[in-house]
């Protein structure tokens, strides 16, 4: 029979003072030990007996990391401590990346944002992410804590497939951070689930679009799928149809069909493979005329 | 497994409770505490059943562990009333009959009270989003969004 409550399995939990203790526990328990933020993946992995780890790691709160800070000059830095109901509601956020706050509002519910980060959101590395799209086309970059000290990585090279990243035993992200964004952006994340509210998604897709003098159409466009591969998609073809041709309905929907051709989904409890090619096509033609409107001069 | 001492303040009361490192917040407060209004419905953050304050913010707490709430202030539904006072949004779920089966309440008013502390005149619409993690099998919930508007009125 179902236990319809499984209790957490046994594990300890170890809270480390610094950075420094966090990443040699973590580098000397490989296997056995797992960083831990909000906890909203890892619970609900241990209590259906995918993740057996003997220790959790809290590495909340250590060193500046719940802390959001923007620099007029150099761009906004988000600690991995920072949960997503602060990022939605950051004036800074709103000013400069409101498509990250979008996007941060269709994760599950408030509560359960009380307690998610956009850290954690990337670090999961579930092609469901809603956030982690809109982080790749922002041009995301990690600052990672590891036994060696401190290293950036980018998220284009971060994923190597469903929940697996090129971390390192002992590596712990501290941060994220972004460039200022060009002049003249604008983004959307569309969402689509088995309901309107809390349900993973089905697809999800992620647009920016800003003008850009040097292109042949005067725009750059990029965008992002979510639940239709194995890792969080980024859509390179699309890019160069939408910087090569001038922007009309044409090619925006040759565009679309381009990240429906890129996207290699499966069937699932959510959808079908099928399915949600189709939802790719029609629901990129609408985030990209969205931001077309928003963005043409 | 490790045991731990921790302190928290709980419905204004402050507490020393020995925690298990596999202990849910939820766990604490229901097998510890014996306070059984908060109740376990999915364990997977998803029903919101067990919604709590933890630092004046929801959390689902079979999220949270137990150990991580040294030092947090959390106020469960038996923390609500005062001196004898229902909350409003408790006064508005009675009289807009917005109680069937009772199971997701206790979550449903500690959310409510959560948004009515961040948005004191929300939209319906910020009513029905505040209570997306808020599952109810019962009303249909345009009885609970009365009840919501209604306590913002009060």
């Amino acid at each position: 029979m179902i236990n319809p409550h499984p209790g957490l399995p046994e594990f300890d939990y170890f809270k480390p003072a610094s950075l420094v203790e966090a990443s040699q526990f973590l580098a000397s328990h490989v296997n056995q030990a797992r960083p831990m933020m909000g906890g909203t993946d890892i619970f609900v992995r241990m209590r259906d007996g995918v993740w057996t780890d003997k220790y959790l790691v809290d590495v909340k709160n250590l060193d500046g990391m719940n802390e959001i800070l923007f620099d007029p000059s150099n761009g906004l830095k988000i600690g991995a401590s920072v949960n997503m109901n602060r990022v939605i509601a950051s004036s800074e956020v709103n000013r400069n990346y409101p498509v990250l706050a979008e996007a941060a509002s269709k994760v599950a519910s408030y509560q359960l944002r009380t307690r998610a980060t956009i850290v954690g959101n990337i670090c999961n590395a579930s092609p469901a992410g809603d956030t982690t799209g809109i982080c790749m086309l922002l041009g995301g970059v990690l600052n990672v804590h590891g036994v060696d000290g401190f290293r950036q990585v980018s998220l284009d090279n971060f994923f190597l497939g469903p929940g697996k990243t090129v971390l390192q035993a002992g590596d712990i992200v501290t941060s994220i951070q972004f460039p200022l964004p060009p002049p003249g952006l604008a983004g959307r994340y569309i969402k689509l689930g088995r309901n309107n509210s809390s349900d993973l998604a089905i697809v999800g897709i992620s647009v920016v679009g800003f003008p850009e003098k040097s292109t042949q159409s005067g725009y750059r466009f990029k965008l992002a799928l979510a639940s239709v591969a194995p890792v969080p998609l980024v859509v390179g073809n699309l890019e160069s149809i939408l910087t090569q041709k001038s922007i009309n309905d044409e090619t925006l929907t040759e565009a679309a069909q381009a990240a429906m051709d890129a996207c290699n989904p499966i069937d699932d409890v959510r959808a079908s493979a099928r399915y949600r090619k189709l939802m790719v096509r029609n629901l990129s033609l609408r985030a990209l005329k969205e931001v077309w409107e928003a963005i043409k001069q | 497994m490790a045991f731990h001492k921790i302190n928290l303040k709980i419905n204004g009361v402050l507490e020393q409770v020995d925690v298990a490192s596999n202990m849910t917040l939820l766990g604490m407060i229901r097998e510890k505490l014996a306070l059984t209004g908060t109740k376990n419905g999915c364990s997977a953050g998803e029903c919101g059943a067990c919604t709590v304050l933890m630092n004046g913010e929801p959390v689902n707490s079979c999220m949270v562990l137990a150990v991580e709430c040294e030092g947090a202030d959390i106020v469960t539904i038996e923390g609500l009333a005062h001196d004898g006072q229902l909350d409003p949004v408790q006064r508005a779920i009675i009289d807009s009959g917005g109680v069937q089966c009772g199971f997701c309440t206790p979550g449903i008013l500690i959310s409510a009270r959560a948004l009515l502390d961040r948005t004191p005149q929300p939209s319906d619409l910020e009513i029905s989003e505040a209570l997306v993690g808020n599952l109810c099998r019962c009303t249909g919930y345009l009885r609970i969004v009365d009840s919501i508007r209604e306590a913002s009125r009060m």
